[in-house]
């Protein structure tokens, strides 16, 4: 079968876009062809195997023969990433893992993102792609629900409303939006939603916490929520099963049966 | 001329000598988007334990300088289920399969699974892995006599095992050394003495990572096996002291890259290398060696790898 996941790909750009945010787009056929979102990328960030491992990168947006990551400066690995200049390379493998379902039959049908600090960046990509399979008959809502610390962390704003998405946004601190955390926002979105309601879906990345009260949410309203996970990845392809999530079903690896569950199937409770 | 280099583990044949390690691979079909699977010399197995095995709580890995911490704790489905689900896409590849088992409880558990995998036609080979550092260690030696923690903390515990397991099958026998000793060598003698056909080493070494905000293990079992090119120059001294002492073929491994940290595994005596963490890092790395190694001995004008082997110039 070759090489197909593996490629040395040409850096675009590798863009400041916030206090310690950037945004990279690099060349790709083959990701821009095959990737959906919720997917992941494994970038080399550093040459050498001082840093060994990959780093794992959500697919932000997709364009022509082109892919965009959206991510903050973490550590010593995204730190050598955020300095690579265009018209470098970087070896990258992907699309992985298995992404949001979004292939919609109900015609009338509300669908609510949330998104917790970097969790913005694989749903822009999917808000995308929910609005583009929106026929003019349908009456599809798609509700984005941004949360972050403060003013300064919303991401993406303006990308989700250009998709035609309304936005809500909260802020711990209150200096934008509404005050206290996202999963409030939602609870009372859930709360005046109205019976009989539409097809209602939930489809959320964010930190763990946030996922936690998400799948609770999403069992006492009865609305189905795709949560994405993260886990610290050694690999990004399923060979080395550190990644493990306690799912109802056993463990499952989150590069590989995840990064996206259904939120009812993870088991949260002993760290699993 | 092309130079030979196939080799021979027991009266097990490899057309090469670059084989999979123990538990760095998934179920190999991950690795086929890759590169062809044909082309490895062997795959060795995930450990395999005679019941389904859940692992250790997350968070199991770390990175490190130049490698990383794992405490997977020989997640498996157990070997029926192997036999039943994972064996036969395994055997698919044509490449030779070597099982690497172990005992949660007891040496009847070795004993009962290298029965069970001796009647298999598509098992080429078995590894006893009584090294590995993630599985809860007072429950693998009940012998009376063993004072250490692991079997293959000890020489007397690992010749009375081996020789156990060895009535037990007639596959070609690997016997996989922990580094954690003070004396390598004196562990390998022990299990060539007593019938294994070649030795595994290293395992990984113990190690730990704590984060200073929480103060907590950055893995969630505390202690953890540290694998990757930090721990290259400890495994390749290893191997040389092993190749001093003993005729059985040596798997050499532990922080193998590339075609160049392979070529120092074989020069220090290693018959055959094993790639790990690189597998994560680099999918292709396997396939890149081989074709280094080659290489390597055509332009050295070395006939046959059997003649690298050992060729340390002192
Ligand atoms: C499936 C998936 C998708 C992701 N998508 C994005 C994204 O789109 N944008 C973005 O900014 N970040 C994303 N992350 C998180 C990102 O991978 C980490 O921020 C990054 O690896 C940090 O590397 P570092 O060397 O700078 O940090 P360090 O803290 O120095 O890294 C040390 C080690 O911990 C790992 N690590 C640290 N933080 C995380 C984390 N949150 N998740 C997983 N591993 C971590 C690193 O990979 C590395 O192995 C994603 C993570 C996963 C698992
Ligand atoms: C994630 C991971 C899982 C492993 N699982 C096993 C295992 O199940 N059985 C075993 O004998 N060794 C296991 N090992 C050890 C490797 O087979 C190898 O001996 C060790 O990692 C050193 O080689 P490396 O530096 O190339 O990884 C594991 C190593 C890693 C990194
Ligand atoms: S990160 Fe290795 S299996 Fe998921």
């Amino acid at each position: 079968m070759g090489d197909k996941l593996q490629e040395e790909v040409k850096i675009l750009s590798n863009q400041k876009v916030g206090k310690s945010y950037f945004l990279l787009r690099l060349a790709s056929r083959k990701i821009s062809a095959f990737a959906s979102p919720g997917q992941f990328v494994q970038i080399k960030v550093a040459a050498d195997n001082e840093i060994l491992l990959r780093r794992p990168f959500g697919i932000h947006r997709v364009n022509k023969n082109t892919f965009d990551c959206l991510y903050s400066l973490v550590g010593a690995g995204t730190r050598h990433l955020c300095r690579k200049q265009p018209g470098s390379r970087l070896d990258v493998i992907g699309p992985l893992g298995n992404g949001f379902n979004y292939a919609l039959t109900a015609k009338r049908c509300t669908l609510i993102l949330v998104a917790g600090g970097m969790g913005v960046a694989p749903l822009v990509f999917l808000a995308e792609k929910l609005m583009e399979g929106k026929t003019p008959s349908a009456k599809r809502k798609v509700v984005v629900l941004i949360g972050a610390k403060t003013k300064s962390q919303i991401l993406c704003e303006r990308e989700f409303k250009k998709f035609g998405c309304s936005v809500k946004v909260a802020t711990d601190d209150g200096s934008r939006g509404f005050k206290g955390k996202v999963t409030d926002l939602l609870n009372n979105l859930l709360r005046e939603t109205r019976n009989p309601k539409p097809e209602t879906r939930i489809y959320a990345c964010g930190p763990r916490p946030m996922l936690k009260v998400i799948s609770r949410l999403s069992i006492r309203y009865n609305i189905p929520a795709e949560i994405s996970l993260e886990e610290h990845l050694a690999c990004g392809i399923g060979a080395c099963f550190g990644c493990a999530v306690r799912t109802r079903d056993g463990f499952k690896r989150v590069c590989k049966e995840g990064p996206v569950f259904p939120a009812e199937e993870i088991v949260w409770n002993q760290g699993g | 001329m092309e130079p030979k280099i196939s080799i021979s583990l027991g009266r097990l044949k490899l057309k090469n000598p670059v084989m999979i390690a123990s538990g760095t691979f998934g179920y190999a079909r991950e690795f086929s988007d890759f590169f062809d699977l044909k082309k490895l010399g062997a795959i060795v197995t995930k450990t395999i334990t005679l019941r389904a095995r859940q692992g250790n709580l997350p968070p199991r890995t770390c990175e490190t300088p130049a490698g990383m911490l794992n405490s997977v704790g020989l997640e498996n489905p157990g070997i029926d289920a192997f036999i039943r689900e994972k064996l036969p896409l395994l055997a698919k590849t044509g490449v030779p399969i070597i099982v690497s088992i172990a005992s949660e409880a007891g040496w009847q558990e070795f004993v009962e699974l290298a029965r069970r995998l001796d009647k298999i036609k598509a098992v080429a080979a078995l590894e006893l892995n009584i090294s590995c550092p993630n599985i809860s260690r007072r429950s693998i030696v009940d012998s009376p006599q063993a004072t250490k923690l692991l079997i293959s903390q000890d020489s007397k515990a690992t010749y009375d095992l081996v020789k156990t397991v060895r009535k037990a099958t007639r596959k070609t026998l690997i016997t996989k050394l922990s580094p954690n000793v003070t004396d390598i060598a004196e562990i390998a003698v022990a299990a060539e003495a007593a019938g294994s056909d070649a030795v595994s080493l290293i395992n990984t070494l113990t190690g730990m990572s704590i984060d200073a905000q929480s103060r907590r293990s950055k893995v969630a079992a505390g202690i953890a096996g540290l694998s990757g090119p930090a721990v290259r120059p400890i495994a390749v001294r290893m191997v040389w002291e092993a190749y001093q002492k003993i005729k059985i073929p040596i798997i050499g491994m532990g922080g193998i890259i590339d075609d160049l940290s392979a070529l120092e595994f074989l020069i220090a005596g290693a018959t055959a290398v094993s790639v790990g963490t690189a597998n994560f890092v680099y999918p292709r790395v396997t396939i890149e060696i081989i074709e280094g190694v080659r290489k390597y001995l055509r332009r050295n004008r070395i006939k046959d790898i059997k003649y690298l082997s050992g060729s340390l110039n002192l």
